[in-house]
């Protein structure tokens, strides 16, 4: 396939239908990129260990109506949705018949992107999108811009703290046919607020589907962000998965990843700590069996001084499966008293898997405290002799080990109808052999 | 109850066991003495099912069963019980869960039903009692954290709440303060009845003080070269092992 050319008409019709304005400025710009930068390859630094070119090896046509039924939604619910936001993406885009927003519009806003960029919200839209394109220049990214349509836009009201956590189910229906979705979402959470947000993915149907997606998020002085993916789709699920967080204000962020399935799931964290005295905490956990592939590139870019970050990502590989591990930490000039925590431990179950984990420190500040560290290891003997010899049989007391190993990730789930029903999917997820 | 017959086993080849024979019965307290590197904590693994130890010769029957047969799971749920000289440390799993499920595998290898919360707990209690013991450290991950005494005194909880009919103490006495050997030792007493069989595995006479065993062993260089009862400990304490070993090397030589 002729990645370029392909994706060409599709771009065209969609410039063609709405040609005006801001996003379909993006669109242009994104398409240009795209069409320089191409599919990315091993040669790529960022993309030395993740292949994605059998992304690219088939034809999806384009996102149309698809016969998404309430009832599929209620297959991909997760616990506490009855008092959720829920907002429905199909094929990548938002379907707002499918959504249920309970936060009142004094608290929380929701829009169509590009009702965003046209109404009220045109001169922040036009300041805040996309500004995750300075930090990744890859085509994969770009493609994702080029194909901007039936996004949302979320604005977290100052001052306001919704009592409804915030849920993204993305479906991707497969049914009939390969299924590519490009979602995109620009979320504002403003000063003084709090935003839970959890996204979710579920691929219907046997065909393999490509969950291209890019969210950006805003955060205001005095903000509170609670951010949770979980990646759980089948085995011919891929993600190229880019959540891009700006703390533009004094503000705390909490982030867990948590990649249980799916062929291959590359996900970009990005945090840039814009302001004096930032908080952050990434959490990441990928329990990987059979052949998937979870790549998780994570950059902390520290701009202002006195911003705090830790990292602990944490991961088992079992089958033939690949984990790969890329974090990233920039310290500018203007960012002393930084300090950067990073560490990664992984489990090593088969002798098929394989692991990848890379530090990378870029550090241009002379008064900081930065630290990394990665260990590959296997389950401990000694421990698991200690459990059989209290009755407890050889595999039982294994997912008992590994159960633990994942524990202190799940622990930083925050909301309890989430974290439990994470501890059992982790259970089930290891108990299957 | 346990009867080893001329156990001969190796690690990486060397052979550290040369022929062990023992006898347990119902409600005996057996007391394994040696000097260090004498065989003693091999034995213990031996028995417990360590997969480093290769068993070349001989054979253990355990309450009518090959035991060299069975796996170390099952031979937990049989009823042979190891309190470990290191207890392991397991960061994330809560002592209490863990003892819970190994009740229950017990109980569902007897062919029982599982206990319930109720009864579970009230079980914690009664045994909790019985060899004063925390709940606080219950909570808590296994061992993660503990003093060496309450790592020995959460070893000797366990071997309360799964009721084994044989445990063996692998220098349960080791690293421990004179007030905590005193708990641990009292919690033993405690559990000892005329069903349940328990061997000491030590280096000093010490633990003895406190647990009054019915026969005392001493082995060395891979053998039990001389048995006989408590008086036997005093002897030790008294003269050292250079008594014993002397002569044994001696009669080797001749």
């Amino acid at each position: 396939m002729n990645d370029i050319a392909y994706f060409k008409d599709q771009f065209e019709q969609l410039q063609e239908a709405d040609p005006k304005g801001t996003i379909a400025g993006l669109r242009q710009s994104g398409f240009d990129s795209f069409s320089k930068a191409g599919v990315p390859t091993f040669h790529d630094e960022d993309w030395k260990y993740t292949n994605v070119s059998s992304l690219f090896d088939k034809e999806y046509p384009i996102a149309g109506l698809s016969g998404v039924t309430l009832a599929d939604v209620d297959a991909v619910r997760l616990p506490g949705s009855e008092l959720a936001n829920e907002l429905v993406f199909v094929n990548g885009r938002f379907v707002a018949g499918l959504s249920n927003i309970r936060s009142g519009i004094s608290d929380l806003i929701v829009l169509p992107l590009e009702v965003a960029a046209t109404g009220a919200y045109k001169d922040l839209v036009a300041a805040q999108l996309d500004h995750s394109s300075n930090y990744l220049s890859d085509g994969i990214h770009a493609l994702n811009t080029s194909f901007i349509c039936g996004g949302v836009f979320i604005h977290v009201l100052k001052g306001k703290e919704p009592k409804h956590p915030v849920y993204f189910y993305h479906i991707l229906d497969t049914r009939q046919h390969p299924s590519l979705a490009q979602p995109r979402s620009l979320v504002l959470v403003d000063e003084s607020s709090r935003l839970q947000l959890t996204e979710t993915y579920a691929t219907l149907g046997p065909s393999d589907s490509f969950n291209n997606q890019v969210m950006e998020i805003v955060v205001k002085e005095n903000a509170f962000v609670e951010y949770y993916k979980i990646q759980n789709d089948t085995a011919n699920a891929s993600q190229v998965n880019t959540t891009h967080i700006r703390q533009i204000g004094r503000s705390y962020v909490h982030t867990v990843t948590l990649t249980l399935n799916g062929a291959i799931v590359r996900n970009n964290m990005n945090l840039v700590l814009d302001a004096n005295g930032n908080e952050t905490h990434l959490y990441g956990l990928y329990l990987l069996k059979g052949k998937s592939h979870a790549d998780n590139h994570t950059l902390i870019d520290n701009l202002k001084p006195n911003c705090f970050s830790n990292q602990l990502y944490k991961g088992i590989a079992d089958d033939a499966s690949t984990a790969v591990f890329n974090g990233r930490i920039m310290v500018q000039p203007d960012a002393q008293k930084t300090n950067a925590y990073q560490s990664n431990k992984n489990i090593l179950l088969s002798d098929n898997a394989t692991i990848n984990t890379k530090p990378q420190l870029e550090i241009f500040a002379d008064d900081v405290k930065c630290s990394h560290g990665c260990t590959v290891g296997q389950l401990d003997e000694e421990a698991l002799f200690y459990l059989r010899a209290r009755g407890i049989p050889k595999e039982s007391a294994e997912v008992l080990l590994l159960e633990a190993f994942a524990a202190d990730i799940v622990e930083q789930i925050k909301p309890e109808v989430l974290r439990s029903y994470v501890a059992k999917l982790i259970y089930e997820h290891l108990a299957i052999q | 109850m346990l009867s080893v017959k001329n156990i001969h086993a190796n690690i990486d080849g060397r052979e550290i066991l040369k022929g062990i024979n023992l006898d347990i019965k119902p409600g005996e307290v057996h007391a394994i003495m040696g000097p260090n590197g004498s065989g003693k904590s091999t034995l213990a693994s031996v028995l417990a099912g360590r997969d480093e130890y290769e068993v070349t010769e001989g054979n253990v029957s355990f309450l009518g069963k090959d035991l060299l047969g069975l796996s170390t799971e099952d031979r937990a749920r049989e009823g042979l019980f190891l309190a470990f000289q290191y207890p392991v440390e397991i960061p994330g799993v809560s002592t209490t869960n863990f003892i819970k499920a190994a009740v229950n595998e017990k109980r569902k290898y007897l062919g029982q039903e599982p206990l319930d919360a109720v009864s579970f707990l009230k079980m914690m209690k009664e045994k909790m009692a019985l060899v004063e013991i925390d709940q606080r450290l219950l909570s808590r991950s296994i061992n993660e954290g503990f003093s060496g005494g309450e790592k020995k005194r959460n070893e000797v909880f366990q071997m309360a709440m799964l009721e084994p009919k044989l445990a063996i103490m692998d220098e349960t006495d080791s690293g421990l303060d004179i007030d905590a050997l005193r708990i641990v030792a009292k919690g033993i007493n405690k559990l000892r009845n005329p069903d349940r069989a328990v061997l000491l595995i030590t280096h000093y006479q010490r633990l003895l003080d406190y647990i009054q065993p019915d026969y005392v062993h001493v082995l060395y260089n891979g053998r039990i070269v001389k048995s006989g009862t408590k008086e036997l400990a005093l002897e030790l304490e008294e003269k050292g092992y250079d008594f014993i070993t002397d002569e044994v090397d001696l009669t080797a030589d001749q």
